[in-house]
């Protein structure tokens, strides 16, 4: 287990790597296209949001309504305001602990 | 134009600042999720693509698999390579240097460099906000990982709803208009719809599918979503009003 998470570290981190090297070494044509530009586009928020939803929701391969959606909730009010990111991530942390500890 | 004159110079290091401290909670996070502190550390010296980092401790955090936390991690940092072609046509590197460059190409270092005009300055300015954030965000790291790891329960600090709130702010700042905003809502429907009925880490790669498809039959602003995190102009405010501190303190602070 320990081993093979290793493994996809390391080749999740040579894939990073390379996909950051192919803009600088295809020629711009390849690359210059406006689907593969909308492509990184959608992915990028694609992903946020179900990795936001995944993180707030589930439980497994449940589905789970619990404090995590009072740091949702609290989260968002603190990204209206224009608190920085790691003050974001703090009120999440607080809100969660929050709501654990008034429910028991 | 000695570096300190450098407006792009400034600009890269603030952002460095900025964004190299938040670093302590991607370590505090990949812990709770499970990865070791070492494990952690490789993270952010090898993959240094936030997004891509927080994806992979997420979905593993989730339950997920190995594999799926690469999928979600490799797709996230497909942008990289966008901000690459961008950056190679502007700073006109050789050889090692860009080898370097392309490690160090992320969604900051790129807006710093696109928000100069003349070529010097923005070669400082990637470069400041690059190097200066990778210094930082693995030192940040290897702090908030060690802390996450002395904390003991995870879920007793809230660190699942830290992660929660760390995704919500990654993405909030591409909410700039009503499709990317549309587009978040379906995907994050899709993943809640399917969390039940296919194994843990999988409903992010299916919410990736359905954004590849949306961005293949898009019509709106091609470069919607890709629009840097950070907006340099913010940081121009904050590098002047330290260079009137350091005037005034007679030039020695």
């Amino acid at each position: 287990m320990s081993w093979s998470l290793w493994t996809w570290i390391l080749l999740a981190s040579v894939v990073a790597y390379a996909t950051k090297a192919v803009g600088y070494l295809v020629p711009p044509r390849w690359l210059e296209n406006e689907h593969m530009t909308r492509i990184a586009g959608t992915l990028t928020v694609g992903l946020l949001a179900s990795l936001t939803a995944m993180n707030a929701f589930s439980a497994g391969q449940a589905l789970a309504f619990d404090a995590r959606f009072g740091a949702l909730m609290a989260a968002a009010v603190a990204l209206l305001l224009r608190v920085s990111f790691l003050g974001v991530v703090i009120i999440g942390a607080a809100a969660a602990a929050g709501f654990r500890l008034v429910a028991g | 134009m000695t570096l300190r004159q450098s407006p792009a110079f400034r600009i890269g290091l603030s952002i460095a600042v900025a964004t190299g401290l938040y670093g302590v909670s991607f370590g505090a996070l990949s812990v709770a999720a499970g990865l070791t502190v070492a494990q952690t550390i490789a993270l952010s010296l090898l993959m240094f693509t936030g997004g891509s980092q927080f994806a992979f401790v997420g979905v593993i955090g989730g339950g997920g698999t190995g594999s799926a936390a690469f999928g979600a991690a490799a797709l996230l940092g497909v942008r990289n390579a966008v901000y690459g072609m961008q950056m190679n046509r502007m700073l006109k590197l050789d050889g090692w240097r860009k080898a370097m460059a392309a490690q160090v190409t992320i969604d900051e270092s790129t807006a710093t460099a696109a928000g100069q005009k003349d070529l010097d300055e923005q070669r400082r300015g990637f470069w400041t906000a690059g190097v200066g954030i990778f210094i930082l965000w693995n030192v940040f790291t290897a702090i908030g990982a060690v802390l996450g790891d002395a904390l003991g329960d995870p879920r007793k600090w809230g660190l699942d709803g830290a992660a929660v709130a760390a995704f919500l702010a990654l993405l909030w700042p591409r909410l700039s208009a009503r499709e990317p905003v549309a587009l978040a809502v379906a995907c994050a429907l899709v993943t809640v719809l399917v969390i039940p009925v296919v194994p843990p880490g999988v409903p992010i790669l299916i919410a990736a599918f359905v954004a590849a498809v949306w961005g293949w039959f898009s019509r709106g602003p091609e470069r919607e979503g890709l629009e840097p995190d950070i907006d340099p102009a913010k940081y121009e405010d904050a590098a002047h009003d330290r260079e009137r501190s350091v005037e005034e303190s007679g030039g020695q602070a």
